[in-house]
């Protein structure tokens, strides 16, 4: 992550901040920053979202492509993630400077992800062993506001609820080469069922308090925290350590357990609400870049 | 806990700036003038004899001097500016700051008072001490003494009101929303101090005494739970002036926290798109009604 510098006496004003559980922008402990959502706004990907979390900028665009799936899992499509960091957010992210950042969230969106509670993937196969969906999830950073996991996982359930993957058809088979047929109706598409879906949330251990949804100041103090991927139906599907510091085992089972997946559940059902309501908004209400 | 909206239920801020729209605003490229005998100022060039702006901003004239003021730019010192600064290097006697400008400022060992106070030469002792004063990280304010060749800053806190920063809250915001005033440093009356850097850095703490400032000690014990209060709001509301590109001063900000304390609003509210807005005309309001 960008890192900032603070003195002490910052560092101890926010450290009572959180003790006080009054932080410096009036939030307590368990409270997110506004975010700011829209989908649908790039014409050319299948799907498409940019959300806002304070300064962190997110745009998330789907691609959805036919190949062969792979060997051991032959009835299943997949998800390929890719993180880019722009060198926008901030300059360190310069050349290969983001990376190791992209390469992470990368990595942890991969495995939150791969358990089968999450999304199903046989809906993204064709044919059996020959043809299936596969679904570039292309994530662009523009702007680094903090607590960039939480932020890059909203946007890419966003993203992947407003993905529209075109129906296609087995018509003939021709010897060993399957002819697919795909719908002349731009309009026929089915979309994915993404009600469980993980949501990430980050707690970050300041003092003896853990919060949720951190500044790059409160990150700057703290010295660990986990982010933990919860999905839809409130299950725990991956969790990471961050920071160089250690946490003590009842503290860790507390942090999973009632924060975790209690703030993740919230926030998937507010996302899922907040989701459901803009699909009812016409096209001409979209709000884009240009603002 | 959580406060998700959608991007079409954000309200627009541009109508709330200002009832009087701005007359001379221009874009980068835009023609100022075709007329001959103008000089040329700073954010703008000349080509084919015709004045064109190089940045987005206000254009401004004072006598026959053109000049565009950006909206949005790095902080452009004058000596005698109040500035907030976060030391980035310790060299040789001197302090690397940044303070939002192109370059680094410089603050010169020997433009700071030593603590004790005594006037004397800075001896090779001092300069092995200079991290125990100021180190990488800590905050100052001071006030820009000078300005070198190439455009860097140089610093003095030779003052017993600038000096190095204790416990609060920094926030920036883009300099040209700080109004210049005869002075930058303000002990409101909602029980907390503010300083109004003009290079955009403003920082909030609780109330300074008097014989604390100036020094290099600081006060790390925990500040009263009505205090951080009161510097939360304030800060809030200093990111709700800005956000609406509404200018920063002493009563522009008492206005703002007053209307947030008069409309019940919580701390936390203010961090809403919508009661930005409701924030930002409620103050515009108030400065029409004292203006009748």
């Amino acid at each position: 992550m960008a890192e900032i510098l603070l003195s002490e006496a910052e560092k101890a004003f926010i450290h009572h901040g959180v003790q006080d559980d009054l932080r410096c922008d009036g939030r307590t402990r368990l409270d997110y920053r506004p975010i700011i959502l829209e989908t649908g706004l790039v014409s050319n990907a299948s799907g498409s979202a940019r959300l806002r979390l304070a300064n962190s900028d997110i745009l998330v665009g789907v691609k959805v492509e036919l190949a062969s799936p792979l060997p051991d899992k032959p009835q299943e499509g997949r998800l390929e993630f890719f993180v880019d960091c722009s060198a926008n957010a901030t300059p360190e992210f310069e050349g290969r400077g983001g990376e190791d950042l992209a390469n992470e969230i990368c990595r942890f969106l991969q495995r939150s992800y791969a358990s089968g509670d999450t999304i199903n993937l046989s809906e993204l196969s064709v044919l059996t062993g020959q043809q299936c969906w596969v679904l570039y999830v292309d994530i662009l950073i523009l702007e680094c506001g903090g607590n960039l996991y939480d932020a890059v996982s909203l946007a890419v359930k966003s993203a992947l609820y407003a993905t529209q993957i075109p129906s296609i058809k087995v018509a003939t088979m021709d010897g060993d080469q399957p002819e697919l047929e795909l719908s002349d109706d731009p309009y026929d598409t089915k979309r994915l069922n993404t009600q469980n879906i993980p949501c990430v949330v980050t707690l970050m251990k300041i003092g003896n308090h853990y919060l949720v949804d951190p500044t790059p100041e409160e990150e700057c103090c703290s010295s660990s925290g986990i982010v933990v991927a919860v999905s839809g139906n409130k299950k725990i599907t991956a969790v990471r350590k961050i920071g160089s510091g250690s946490l003590h085992p009842d503290s860790l089972v507390s942090m999973l357990k009632q924060t975790g997946s209690e703030v993740g559940a919230v926030v998937n059902t507010i996302l899922m609400k907040k989701l459901l309501e803009e699909e009812t908004l016409e096209v001409s209400q979209k709000v884009g870049f240009m603002r | 806990m959580v406060d998700i909206r959608l991007a079409s239920e954000v309200p627009p801020f541009h109508i709330v700036a200002d009832s009087t729209e701005p007359k001379h605003l221009v874009t980068p490229g835009s023609l100022i003038t075709k007329e001959t005998g103008f000089m040329r100022g700073h954010g703008t060039y000349m080509q084919d004899d015709c004045l064109y702006s190089s940045v987005a901003g206000v254009v401004e004239r004072v006598n026959q001097l053109i000049s565009v003021r950006p909206l949005k730019s790095r902080y452009h010192g004058e000596i005698g500016d109040v500035v907030i600064g976060r030391v980035t290097e310790v060299s040789q006697k001197r302090w690397k700051l940044d303070t939002n400008a192109r370059l680094d400022s410089v603050l010169l060992l020997q433009s700071v008072n030593l603590p004790g106070g005594e006037l004397r030469r800075r001896s090779a002792e001092d300069e092995l001490a200079m991290r125990q004063y100021l180190k990488e990280g800590d905050l100052v304010s001071a006030e820009v003494q000078n300005i070198f060749n190439d455009g860097a800053l140089s610093l003095h806190t030779r003052s017993m009101k600038y000096g190095k920063l204790s416990q609060g809250c920094l926030i920036k915001v883009s300099p040209s929303l700080i109004r210049r005033q005869k002075t930058h440093f303000h002990n409101l009356p909602c029980g907390a101090s503010i300083i109004m850097g003009n290079n955009g850095f403003v920082w909030i703490c609780p109330t300074l005494l008097d014989d604390g400032a100036g020094g290099f000690v600081q006060n790390l014990e925990t500040v009263p739970h009505a205090d951080r209060q009161a510097i939360s709001r304030l800060r809030n509301c200093v990111t709700a002036l800005a956000h609406c590109k509404m200018m920063i001063y002493d009563t522009s900000i008492m206005h703002a926290y007053e209307a947030s304390v008069n409309a019940g609003l919580e701390i936390k509210d203010l961090l809403l798109p919508d009661k930005i807005k409701e924030i930002a005309l409620m103050v515009r309001k108030q400065f029409e009604m004292e203006k009748e």
